[in-house]
């Protein structure tokens, strides 16, 4: 563990990510492109993920004002945020999404509402703790490469 | 970048696909700035996309300027799948195809749509790490395919010499040898195709003579600007035949052509617009018809056309936008006049066409000077191997495309195997046909009043009143009337076969002058030569292509009807 008091807080909050399932495998990948060149990257790509799937859940949000539903095109409004969610390895988000496209299936207008609520807590959820995560790194300094998670 | 070159990189050691040039094309912004950094991160030189409209408009205008396209399935402007489809005919690149969705049947379309790889969202760096495969492994089918194509050519040419010797002669005429050749290859096409279809493995498709015919008529049919595998092998009617076989078929073809294209080009750029270029145009003519079946969009019509073109005029070869139609037409008018000239006062030298072909491929007697492509018999006995193919095409005429193929390809494959190997010839060549030209002129006695020089003039009448003002609208009845029957049709070419081989560079020219006898231009939908554009009629002839379709003139109907055949001769395999 790091000595730094900071960046070892940094590093258990990082390590409860991945070990509550907030975030998978896809956010060490982004860890691992950061580099001189690039040294912000992943906040630059969180920041980007939230600022673009905005929109979506805007889009979702206006279809399921709608009766009746079409349940086409939410399906492929989720497809396309379950993409992008995928990018940062948003794990819980991306399984609502998935849960979302099974009741879009079914046709299933209850279970779209009601999904859509769930996804939009963890959404904002791990929002708050990427926000928290990356204020704390640039309070610790540069650092190490990330380790992987235990 | 070391790959970018023919040689391969024998050394297969890390830097081997440092600077693979990649496209990427993602709708989600996210995504494409981790597969930026993903990709540069192995060292590619990455470019990125948003839309795939801009993708296709980038991978256009730079027609090498990438090696590899990586693209999502799911894009607001466009399905993924259909620029798969688009990347695949124009251009011929390896596509990978990305998304979050791995269902099985999405992934079989993707690659039933030619994909050579499909990826899951979330994607990790050592998947893209590997993507140089797709490129390496490409390049060498490429090289194969191009080999194996010259094989049959090469036979085809052989076939061709002889019969062209026996005047009448059908295959097998004199020269058993050739017709023994043809059989054998035959008849092994025939053993394989057997096996095939029965296979349920993945055996590899033996796209026989019979197969490749069926393929290319498809293909004139749709039209080459509407063409897919799909649609293709909706018209083959081939049960056995996947979506997938005639899509990688319908790329090698491409490719062949391409590759034909670019060797004319080469040659051209040396020889410039000389007549000298003919030979050589003449492949170019062949291979340009290649390029253009791979690209659809008018602009890539363009520029490839205008190389094909190029092909009697070499210049125009490197006319690729869109804007450069004139540049190119004015190039093969030169050209596109020599022929034409020659057709008119040969209407009646059918024997003379055959004679010309024969010089192309370096036998008979200068004399005779262009192949006799519209010649019924000649034009039947000239192609050995071909006999059977040249009926079949003779009855393609009734579609404009059909008809243009016939008259070109025979020729085509042998012109352009005769190019290919012997590039120095094609001056040579070009000069015989010309002085063939003069003589048939003098002693026919048809053209007295038309000289050499005054060849333009010839065009004029000929070629340009038929032509003229109808555009696309009369060409698809000229067609139709001037081709009534394969035998009819084969006759028109006889007459305006005085150009003869060496001319046909320009499959259009050919086209063109056979019909010029006629009277009738063939309607070779050479779209981007609007025949308004250019006055000179032998601007016309040239654009045989372009009097082709009536809905759509393209060069890739230029190309069809020619590539086509000669593709046909070279595709067997």
């Amino acid at each position: 563990m790091d000595r730094n008091p900071l960046r070892r807080q940094l590093q258990i909050m990082r390590k409860s990510f991945f070990d509550q399932g907030y975030l998978d495998e896809q956010f060490v990948q982004l860890e691992e492109l950061q580099d001189e060149a690039n040294p912000n990257f992943v906040e630059e790509v969180v920041t980007l993920y939230y600022r673009d799937s905005a929109r979506l859940i805007l889009s979702i949000e206006q279809a399921l004002e709608r009766k009746p539903f079409d349940f086409n095109k939410l399906d492929a409004h989720m497809h396309q945020f379950k993409g992008s969610s995928s990018s940062i390895g948003a794990k819980k988000v991306k399984a609502e999404s998935t849960q979302f496209r099974e009741y879009c299936k079914s046709r299933n207008r209850e279970g779209c509402t009601r999904c859509f609520q769930q996804l939009k807590k963890e959404y904002a959820t791990l929002r708050k703790k990427l926000e928290a995560y990356f204020q704390l790194a640039r309070q610790a300094g540069p650092m190490e490469t990330a380790c992987r998670p235990k | 970048m070391v790959f970018r070159e023919s040689g391969y990189c024998s050394s297969r050691n890390d830097a081997f696909p440092t600077g693979l040039r990649v496209l990427v094309v993602d709708d989600d912004p996210t995504w494409l700035k981790i597969l930026e950094k993903m990709l540069k991160k192995c060292s590619y030189e990455v470019t990125t996309c948003g839309l795939a409209r801009d993708a296709l408009n980038l991978l256009r205008k730079r027609k090498d300027g990438y090696d590899i396209v990586i693209s999502d399935v799911n894009m607001p402007d466009m399905d993924g799948f259909k620029l798969l489809e688009y990347v695949g005919l124009e251009m011929d690149l390896p596509v990978i195809m990305m998304s979050v969705d791995g269902e099985t049947s999405r992934v079989m379309k993707g690659v039933q749509h030619g994909a050579c790889d499909y990826l899951l969202k979330p994607i990790r760096m050592k998947e893209l790490r590997n993507i140089w495969q797709h490129v390496f492994r490409k390049k060498i089918n490429e090289v194969r395919d191009i080999e194996s194509l010259e094989g049959i050519e090469s036979l085809q040419m052989t076939r061709s010499g002889c019969d062209l010797f026996n005047d009448g002669h059908f295959l097998g005429g004199d020269d058993t040898t050739s017709g023994r050749k043809r059989k054998d290859a035959d008849n092994k096409q025939e053993d394989r195709d057997l096996t095939d279809p029965s296979s349920t493995k993945k055996a590899r498709v033996v796209w026989t003579v019979d197969l490749h015919q069926k393929f290319v008529k498809a293909v004139n049919q749709i039209g080459f600007d509407k063409v897919g595998p799909k649609k293709i092998l909706d018209l083959m009617n081939v049960p056995w035949l996947t979506r997938e076989n005639v899509a990688s078929h319908l790329q090698k073809y491409r490719l062949y052509l391409s590759r034909l294209q670019k060797e004319s080009d080469i040659k051209n750029s040396f020889i410039g617009m000389k007549h000298s270029d003919t030979p050589s145009n003449y492949s170019t003519v062949n291979l340009g018809l290649h390029k253009p079946m791979k690209t659809m969009p008018d602009d890539v019509l363009n520029g490839t056309y205008s190389f094909s073109v190029n092909n009697s005029l070499a210049q125009s070869v490197d006319l690729k936008d869109q804007g450069d139609r004139n540049g190119i037409t004015s190039v093969p008018m030169t050209e596109a006049k020599g022929a034409l000239s020659k057709d008119i006062p040969d209407s009646h030298k059918t024997k003379s066409s055959q004679m010309s072909f024969d010089n192309s491929l370096g036998s008979v007697d200068s004399g005779v000077s262009f192949a006799s492509f519209g010649s019924t018999t000649p034009a039947r006995c000239s192609w050995t191997e071909i006999p059977e193919i040249q009926s079949k095409q003779e009855y393609e005429p009734l579609q404009p495309e059909d008809g243009f193929n016939q008259l070109p390809l025979p020729e085509t494959s042998m012109i352009a195997k005769e190019v290919n190997r012997k590039r120095t010839e094609v001056k040579p060549l070009f000069d015989e046909y010309r002085s063939n030209l003069v003589e048939h002129l003098s002693p026919a006695d048809l053209v007295d009043s038309f000289p050499v020089q005054n060849k333009t003039q010839m065009l004029k009448s000929q070629v340009f009143n038929p032509i003229s003002g109808t555009k696309s609208s009369m060409k698809t009845e000229d067609i139709s009337q001037n081709c009534p029957a394969d035998s009819d049709f084969a006759q028109r070419n006889l007459n305006a076969a005085g150009i003869g081989v060496p001319l046909a560079s320009f499959s259009e020219d050919l086209q063109i002058c056979w019909l010029q006898g006629d009277g009738y231009p063939i309607n070779f939908a050479l779209q981007d030569f609007d025949c308004s554009e250019y006055n000179d009629p032998t601007l016309i002839a040239e654009t045989p292509l372009y009097l082709y379709d009536a809905p759509r003139f393209d060069h890739e109907h230029l190309f069809d009807s020619s590539e086509y055949y000669a593709i046909d001769q070279g595709l067997f395999t």
